[in-house]
């Protein structure tokens, strides 16, 4: 348990990106054997707070850090992940990180193999050794034994079960000789129930030998259930530092999720709003990292329906999996029609439209000019911006509507270019924003999803996006549902929001409710429980 | 996922995995009795294209283990190996002695331009295989030059009987009369009516050690798992452009090595168009051994030589009796290499999509809200397969 | 000069080197004997005959399919249409024309079959589709000695048995393109009208096609994929679609080709004619997905304009016959550039 010196010793960090504050003087102090629980939303700094830790390189690139990390005693200049494994510390990621044709063994001891040397040795260098396999075993074996888990050292990885992997990733970290301090980013997301409650009994297996352990989880329970302390992080500062001791659901979920500064503001009243436009239920969705496993819910007509949650919970998935880009399944209805899923066109072509999270990706083709970018939706779905040549026999970009339509959004939205012909690679994120919006509303959708709009823009195209998705619904009744990950962006517009948790709707809750029970919903209770918390 | 297993699924995977070594056999032995050759004729033509070709194919090996395709860049080693031959027969050291002089001459020069042929490969990270196949066609207009202007103009050569009337060149046919069948007759085996290289298999068995040795090493270990996932083994300190560049250097000395070995066997050198094949029919060979893009072993090198070669010695034959005509038993066996390797790396590009996409079947949820990722053989975060 | 330093870094060095060593030959060619007006006239016919070749690479490029190493079906869908079209006897631009016709339907096929292929192994296309081109070329070799053709200018005389393996199209549509129009001027120079001209129309046509509303939507797939799914592009079918227009521009090149050339080569001689489409249109400044008709245009002149000059100047200068090796290290040094260029689209 914990006593006598820390460990580990964060002092004063902060770390700001291109002048984008992420960190503001974090500090706590960490002992051998000591299970710190480290909780916070998305965008509250647990991922950059453990780059530094780990000595990621995209820290340095970006500037650097300011405080300090003390590690027994010493302060730590880690210039890459290699430095941090060799002061003692060791990462468990959420991708694993393991050879799926290697053994359990061989990935356990992946590049630090037992071996001898050759006869080749002098001449060809040390890669020449001849590997011990004996010796790795035992080494896999002792280790694994320490996790106190069935896991067979055998085994190839590509045909373990997942939480499998998961052990022999830690099993990993343990079998390097120095490791004293071990860092665990959402593991027991990828488990089930029952694999969840051995690696919790294995890490406080670890605790008792020594090991220190900084576990993040959005699973507030499992850090109630293991942590000896709580750290809380919220918009890069630490918020709350204590013992776990008499400490509820409840008090972590509202630290967690906290009161914003200036509050919701002049609402406008609650609508009533009674006609149902749009149903989903039981959907499904395959979408790498934001799998959404069985959701239901009911949009009325002319409503702004937020969908919130903390990030790799399957918001994003949503709106994905019901446009078609991602396989799906379940049944999905628009004004009573059925919505075939798999098929975009066809989507779109009902009358959805959607503003994809990943801007550059899916939103945007950064080669091509504005014009193309603002009217190829509206001009392949809905064969609008062609001139019909031959009596229909063939079509010709109709260049000029497609640059009065581009002209015509670039003074709507305020879009800062050169002009339409510039390419959308060139603009800022924030513009590249209101391009990808630009098309969506050239299609006259009469449902549109909008998923993360503001994320990566400046405070004042925020306003902007968010101002005009309002005026959208106000003037033309287009029904929204807006998928975000910051909790006051739909607060202040949304008539209701519904928090994903794990692939499933935890809640519908008015934005007007408390905040903390948005954060219970958020960290795996369900509603019933949250009322109980 | 049980429904995966069935036998009929199983009894279809067997046949698309195995489909060109039975494809090959089918073919070949339906060609045999038509063909007219005598079974004892065959076998002595197969030991011996064993004896020329495998040295060549097991060059392919490493390559492939490191994760880099097939390497048609191996014709790189084979024109290092010419240079060497054209060497040896100028200085007019004869014997196994000049195929040793040969060697040496040639290893440098396969080294330099194995490296080169790894660093490139570096850069075309993906698609190795067709960037590997126009390399080789880029070094052969550059041996092109060198020999056909350098050697023996600003290079002097000593042997007047290799150059060109012109004065400079070299002939178009270099008479290997010299080291020809050197070291086969080193100890040639005569038994039973077969003659068999006894040495010449055994260096190609000192390979097989060698390889099998390799295997065992850090480095054979490191090759394995930049050849799995470049990502994971760079992220675990593994130098994964250092470890391919080794990898396709070794496989260049190899080869090498190995056209030195083959053209001793043929006993002349077509000067400039001896090395134009060698990659075609050394991947043919081991795509017919029933090897892929990433898996290889040595079983597949001797298995694919001898499917290869007898089908390649029986059908001019048996077109012609079947067809009239040898010209379309010529025909059909090119057809059939050229085929065999485009089918392989079909079927191969389509059972890794099949794979992938099955992996990511496992962990759909559904109404029945089963935790998707708790099983199977991928894992939701891994995002490998995209 | 920041200017300067990005048109080079895009333009490539090697296309830059290769400028210039063409416009130090046609300087230089007066000055070794070379008739400049010859030369100009050469060049001129030569980069008709290739150019529609080359102008196939570009459908596959826009939508992100590669470099069309498959040609040779194409290829092979030309000359199956040339030689019915020798078989049954039509002649001038009837033949010609004729040509077209007859091998459209097979290119179609073809192109639409090694579509369907190519979008089932997304990813390794460029090896497959050459080992594929290359068992079709041979499976075309036995075809062409048992179809049974019998015009008697076409197949073997005394055996009698099969195609040979090349054939005169003299007396059928010998360079009716070339001819049209022709514009002669002193004894060497003659320039090409109807072949220019006809080149210029395919290329036209394609520009038009790919201002269309499938044209559009293939640059979408071949410039960001997701993209073009998201906005309800058929992303398959678009891929599908533009290996059959390549095919078929194969198709009509080779027929071009054959017109100027003034013969039909059968047997292995589609093979060598892929590379040299590639590395010109490359040449041209196009990349693995994205080319224009600027690039077939520059690509094919300068490509050819060095294989045209290069035996003419540097032999004379030699006094040897360094064409071929030249030949092989630009068309392939070329191609490899490409090959390990950072992919430039944006992301």
């Amino acid at each position: 348990m914990a006593n006598g010196s820390p460990l580990l010793s964060v002092r004063h960090v902060s770390k700001d990106f291109y002048g984008n504050t992420v960190l503001h003087d974090v500090s706590f102090d960490l002992h051998e054997g000591e299970i710190l629980g480290l909780v916070g939303e998305n965008g509250a700094g647990k991922t950059t707070l453990m780059r530094i830790l780990f000595g990621m390189p995209v820290i340095a690139e970006t500037g650097g850090f300011g405080g300090q990390i003390i590690i027994d005693g010493q302060e730590a200049h880690f210039s890459s992940p290699f430095d941090a494994l060799d002061a003692g510390i060791g990462m468990v990621h959420q991708e694993f990180s393991l050879i799926p044709g290697f053994t359990t063994t061989e990935n356990i001891v992946l590049n630090r193999e037992s071996m001898r040397p050759s006869l080749l040795n002098d001449v060809f260098g040390d890669r020449m050794s001849i590997l011990q396999r004996d010796l790795m075993r035992q080494r896999a074996v002792t280790a694994i034994g320490k996790l106190g888990v069935e896991l067979d050292p055998d085994m190839l990885v590509s045909e373990m079960p997942v939480g499998h992997k998961q052990f022999t990733e830690i099993a990993r970290e343990i079998d390097r000789e120095h490791t004293r301090i071990l860092v665990l980013d959402e593991p027991t997301a990828v488990l089930t129930e029952s694999e969840a409650q051995v690696l919790l009994a294995t890490l406080k297996r670890l605790a008792s030998e020594g090991i220190a352990i900084i576990f993040i989880s959005h699973r507030l329970q499992e850090v109630l259930d293991i942590a000896d302390r709580i750290v809380v992080l919220r918009d890069g500062h630490v918020v709350k530092d204590t013992k776990n001791e008499g400490v509820s659901l409840r008090d972590v979920a509202s630290w967690m999720v906290g009161r914003s500064l200036g509050d919701a503001g002049a609402r406008e009243a609650s609508r009533a709003l009674s006609e149902i436009a749009f149903k989903v239920r039981n959907l499904w969705v395959d979408m790498p990292g934001e799998t959404v496993r069985d959701v239901s819910f009911e949009v009325h007509k002319g409503e702004i329906f937020g969908i919130g949650g903390l990030a790799g919970q399957g918001k994003l998935g949503i709106p994905n999996g019901i446009m078609g880009l991602f396989p799906a399944g379940g049944e999905v209805e628009l004004h009573g029609r059925q919505v075939p899923l798999n098929a975009p066109a066809k989507a779109l072509a009902m009358g959805m439209a959607f503003v994809s999270e990943d801007r550059r990706g899916v939103g945007l083709l950064l080669d091509e000019s504005l014009e193309w970018n603002i009217a190829f939706t509206a001009m392949q779905v809905h064969g609008q911006y062609l001139k019909k040549i031959a009596g229909g026999l063939f079509t010709q970009r109709d260049e000029k509507a497609m640059e009065e339509l581009c002209q015509e959004y670039i003074e709507l939205l305020d879009i800062k270019c050169t002009g339409t012909k510039q390419k959308a690679k060139e603009l800022s994120g924030g513009n590249q924003q209101k391009v990808c919006l630009a098309k969506a509303f050239a299609m006259k959708p009469d449902l549109l999803f909008v998923s993360e709009p503001t994320r990566g823009i400046d405070v004042g195209a925020k306003k902007l996006v968010l101002d005009t998705l309002h005026r959208y619904n106000r003037e033309y009744g287009t029904t929204i549902v807006m998928v975000s990950s910051e909790l006051e962006e739909l607060r202040s517009i949304c008539d209701r929001i519904a928090i994903v948790d794990e692939g499933r709707i935890a809640g519908i809750l008015p934005p007007t409710a408390d905040i903390s029970e948005f954060g219970l919903l958020m960290s795996g209770a369900r509603a019933e429980e949250a009322v109980n918390a | 996922m049980s429904a995966q297993n069935t036998p009929q699924n199983k009894f279809l995977k067997f046949l698309t995995q195995n489909a060109v070594v039975i494809i090959f056999v089918i073919i070949t032995a339906v060609a045999i009795p038509p063909s007219g050759l005598s079974l004892p004729y065959i076998l002595q033509e197969v030991i011996t294209r064993l004896g020329r070709n495998s040295f060549l194919v097991l060059a392919l090996l490493l390559p492939i283990y490191a994760g880099m395709g097939l390497n048609f860049g191996m014709t790189l080693g084979a024109m290092a190996g010419q240079i060497g031959l054209i060497f040896a027969v100028n200085f007019g050291i004869a014997n196994w002695q000049g195929l040793l002089f040969a060697l040496l001459v040639g290893l440098p020069i396969s080294v330099l331009l194995g490296y080169i042929c790894g660093l490139v490969m570096n850069k075309a990270k993906g698609r190795e295989m067709v960037t590997g196949y126009i390399l080789a066609f880029f070094i052969n207009g550059i041996y092109q030059f060198f020999v056909l202007y350098m050697l023996g103009s600003v290079i002097p050569i000593r042997n007047p009987a290799i150059v060109l009337s012109r004065g400079y060149g070299i002939r178009n046919t270099l008479n290997l009369e010299s080291v020809r069948q050197s070291l086969d007759n080193i100890f040639m085996l005569r038994i039973g009516g077969f003659a068999i290289p006894v040495v010449t298999f055994l260096i190609i068995a000192l390979l097989c050690v060698f390889i099998v040795w390799f295997k065992k090493t850090k480095l054979g270990q490191d090759m394995r798992a930049v050849g799995q996932d470049m990502g994971v083994a760079e992220a675990s300190g593994i130098p994964v452009e250092k470890t391919r560049i080794v990898a396709i250097l070794i496989s260049t000395v190899l080869a090498c090595a190995g056209q030195i070995i083959f053209l001793q066997n043929m006993g002349n050198l077509a000067t400039y168009n001896a090395h134009d094949q060698t990659g075609f029919f050394a991947v043919a060979a081991i795509l017919v051994g029933g090897a892929s893009v990433t898996r290889a072993s040595i079983a597949n090198v001797f298995i694919g030589v001898i499917l290869l070669h007898a089908m390649f010695i029986v059908s001019p034959l048996a077109g012609q009796k079947l067809f009239g005509s040898a010209m379309i038993g010529e025909y059909f066996r090119q057809f059939i290499g050229y085929g065999v390797i485009a089918l392989s790396l079909v079927l191969y590009a389509y059972r890794t999509r099949k794979a992938a996409a099955e992996a990511r079947l496992s962990l759909r949820g559904g109404p029945a809200g089963a935790n998707g990722a708790s099983n199977g053989s991928g894992s939701g975060t891994n995002g490998g397969a995209k | 000069m920041r200017d300067l330093k990005t048109f080079i870094q895009d333009f490539g060095w090697p296309r830059i080197i290769i400028f210039l060593f063409l416009v130090f030959l046609f300087i230089m060619a007066p000055f070794v004997g070379v008739r400049l007006d010859a030369s100009i006239s050469d060049v001129l016919n030569r980069f008709g005959q290739y150019a529609i070749l080359v102008l196939a690479m570009v459908p596959m490029i826009q939508s992100g399919c590669g470099l069309n190493f498959g040609l040779a079906l194409g290829i092979v869908a030309g000359l199956l249409g040339a030689t019915l079209s020798l078989q049954f006897e039509l002649r001038g631009f009837l033949g010609f024309f004729g040509a077209i016709a007859l091998a459209s339907p097979f290119a179609v096929l073809f192109g639409w079959l090694y579509g369907k292929l190519l979008n089932k192994v997304k990813g390794e296309e460029m090896t497959i589709a050459m080992y594929i081109g290359f068992s079709f070329i041979m499976f075309m070799c036995i075809m062409w000695l048992i179809l049974p053709y019998n015009n008697p200018t076409m197949i073997w005389g005394y055996a009698g048995k099969g195609l040979r393996t090349t054939i005169t199209v003299e007396g059928y549509w010998l360079k009716i393109l070339n001819n049209f129009l022709a514009i002669k001027i002193g004894q060497f120079f003659v320039f090409p009208t109807g072949l220019i001209l006809f080149v210029g129309l395919c290329a036209f046509l394609m520009w038009v096609f790919l201002r269309s509303r499938t044209g559009t939507a293939m640059t979408a797939v071949g410039s960001n994929p997701d993209f073009a799914r998201a906005s309800g592009v058929d992303v398959d079918h678009m891929r599908t679609i533009s290996v059959i227009i390549s095919t078929f521009l194969g198709a009509v090149g080779i027929i071009v080709y054959q017109q100027s050339f003034g013969f039909i080569q059968l047997y292995t001689a589609p093979g060598p004619m892929v590379f040299p489409a590639v590395a010109a249109i490359l040449i041209g400044g196009a990349s693995i997905n994205k080319a224009s008709m600027v690039n077939v245009i520059v690509g094919t002149f300068l490509f050819q304009g060095l294989l045209t000059m290069t035996p003419s100047v540097i032999n004379s200068v030699l006094q040897t016959d360094m064409s071929e090796v030249i030949r092989i290290i630009v068309s392939n040094g070329m191609i490899l550039y490409a090959l390990t260029r950072k992919i430039k689209v944006s992301k």
